[in-house]
């Protein structure tokens, strides 16, 4: 069975809600109930198969070719199979995703990850603010799996992430790890201001001195024993974060956010 | 049958089901788990009085463990599930974590899961830091030479324990070199201990006593000193009896340790003043699992 594959026809001007696309509400349909599907397009509502070209029917396996920023919530809750896009994708990637694979070959926007339960993201490209932060009003973000992003993320990644691990090849914009409950965040480029903002557990790994607000206290260099398991965690992923060059266990380590609880870390490779 | 002189008695161990966990302790250097899986596997020769039966499985090589630093794999039996989680975390909380640069992992991923360090993370008084990696919730818990890490978590199988053999010689040095052959071997077969001192025992016992506190007591039939005084299993000039006790993951695992201590020990053979091997048993009653010599060695 070939991936079921999606390809971008026309390019709208308003942005589509993808969340019926997703594997486990395509298992079982055919060609003809998948191309009725309808998707929310601004005000209206449009079918799939007047948005895209329609092969393949392995709805575990789902491609999305030519996707444009304006598509939204692609793999909302998604709950196993694999989803590939190629292209830009709007916001609200990965919502609530709950296991499978989505890798995304291109830029994401905003909110992508956020609130997501478990499984694996990837994006090659840049991603928005917000990255695997909880939604406006919600107190928990995201609360486990893997999110890779190859490129640079905006502002408030992982803001009040709960559990999980964000690997970020490039950089960081600011408030990275604000009001953070756990988890681990690792960033191999520059990191913005207010890192770790009221951040109250969870591990800010970095491989660049960042800029520490007054509120982080810095406890020392440090050979930690949980890092070598960290990275051979990594190995798979096809990753700068893969490369045995790439990883350490000396840190310095920096616990914050002395404001909040205070039992969060800054770890700095040494 | 005879092996190279020795005789193989037509006769079986019986041997008990038990629950059992394996764990890895590593350290900065092999030195250092050692000494730290020495401490936690000290006093658990027999679950009569120990509360478990523990022994050192075998060294482990940096790129056998989940840290990458050299490593001992340890192997805990217990007669219930509770006194096994029991043992594990006492030995654990005592040995281990006091043991410098140790870290300590779960060494069975399937079975039950009982705590490992679970409840030793309290010990870090509010400090202490988990981790979930791949799937797996570690524990680092402060300590005053860097962090000790812990996995959450290790698995609880069913066990068997209490396969043994018995080697009569014509002296008691004669014994002890052919126990010392027979373990040398054994070490190599993996999911096995023989758990007491050195791998040897020679105090094995019978059930019951003439005194009504003692539940067990020496196995007269088998101590050369009485050969005149009580109803004997030895030959004339038998001067020494060893026993080697060993648990396994599986009846299989002990099958192959006995086959390649027995035929050690028949090695040495008569010329080394070994008569005869033969085995405890308590009439085939008391344990489902039975090893019957002469099978094992056929």
């Amino acid at each position: 069975m070939s991936a079921l594959t999606l390809t971008m026809k026309i390019r709208l001007d308003q942005r589509v809600d993808m969340s019926p696309l997703v594997c486990q509400k395509l298992e079982g349909l055919s060609m003809a109930e998948i191309a009725a599907i309808e998707l929310q397009n601004g005000k209206r509502k449009i079918r799939v198969d007047s948005l895209f070209g329609i092969k393949g029917s392995d709805t575990q396996n789902l491609v999305i070719q030519g996707s444009f920023s304006k598509l939204d919530f692609i793999g909302k809750q998604l709950d196993g199979g694999t989803i590939t896009v190629n292209g830009d994708v709007g916001a609200y990637l990965a919502q609530e995703m709950k296991s499978g694979t989505i890798k995304v070959k291109g830029n994401a926007g905003l909110y992508a990850a956020c609130e997501m339960k478990n499984g694996y993201l990837e994006i090659t490209g840049n991603s928005g603010d917000f990255l695997a932060a909880a939604l406006p009003g919600n107190k928990q973000g995201m609360k486990g799996g893997v999110v890779l992003v190859k490129g640079n993320v905006g502002e408030r990644a992982g803001d009040h992430m709960r559990r999980g691990t964000i690997l970020i090849e490039g950089n960081a914009g600011d408030y990275c790890g604000s009001r953070m409950v756990a988890g681990t965040i690792a960033v191999m480029g520059q990191t913005g201001r207010y890192l770790g903002y009221a951040m109250r557990r969870g591990t800010l790994l970095l491989w660049n001195q960042p800029q520490l607000s007054a509120t982080f206290n810095d406890c020392g260099s440090h050979t930690l024993a949980f890092l070598p398991i960290l990275f051979a965690s990594f190995k798979s992923l096809g990753s700068r974060f893969s490369e045995e060059s790439e990883a350490f266990n000396r840190v310095q380590r920096y616990a914050g956010d002395m404001s909040e609880v205070g039992r969060g870390e800054v770890l700095v490779r040494i | 049958m005879i092996i190279n002189g020795v005789t193989i008695d037509a006769t079986f161990a019986e041997a008990f089901g038990m629950k059992a966990t394996r764990v890895i302790i590593t350290a900065q250097n092999e030195k250092w788990a050692m000494i730290s899986a020495q401490a936690m596997t000290g006093f658990a020769t027999s679950v009569i009085a120990c509360g478990c039966e523990a022994g050192i499985e075998r060294t482990l090589l940096p790129s056998e463990t989940p840290d990458g630093r050299p490593g001992v794999s340890v192997l805990i039996f217990a007669m219930g599930g509770k006194g096994l989680a029991k043992q594990l975390e006492t030995r654990a909380g005592q040995c281990v974590l006091t043991s410098p640069t140790s870290a300590l992992f779960a060494g069975i991923d399937e079975g039950v899961q009982i705590p490992l360090g679970k409840n030793l993370r309290y010990f870090g008084d509010g400090f202490q830091v988990s981790k979930k990696i791949a799937g797996k919730r570690y524990w680092r818990i402060p300590v005053m030479d860097g962090e000790f890490l812990t996995e959450e978590t290790t698995g609880r199988v069913e066990a068997v324990g209490g396969g043994n053999f018995l080697v009569l010689a014509k002296s008691q040095p004669q014994a002890l070199a052919a126990c010392e052959a027979a373990i040398e071997e054994m070490l190599k077969i993996p999911n096995v201990i023989m758990p007491f001192p050195g791998g040897v025992v020679r105090s094995g016992s019978k059930v019951g006593s003439k005194y009504a506190a003692l539940g067990a007591s020496s196995n007269d039939a088998f101590c050369p000193t009485l050969k005149g005084m009580t109803k004997t299993e030895l030959p004339a000039d038998c001067e020494s009896v060893m026993e080697i006790v060993i648990d396994g993951l599986t009846k299989e695992d002990i099958d192959k340790a006995m086959r390649v201590g027995i035929q050690a020990v028949c090695d040495l053979g008569t010329e080394n003043g070994i008569q005869r091997i033969s085995a405890g048993n308590y009439g085939g009653k008391l344990g489902p699992f039975h090893f019957h010599l002469q099978e094992i060695m056929a």
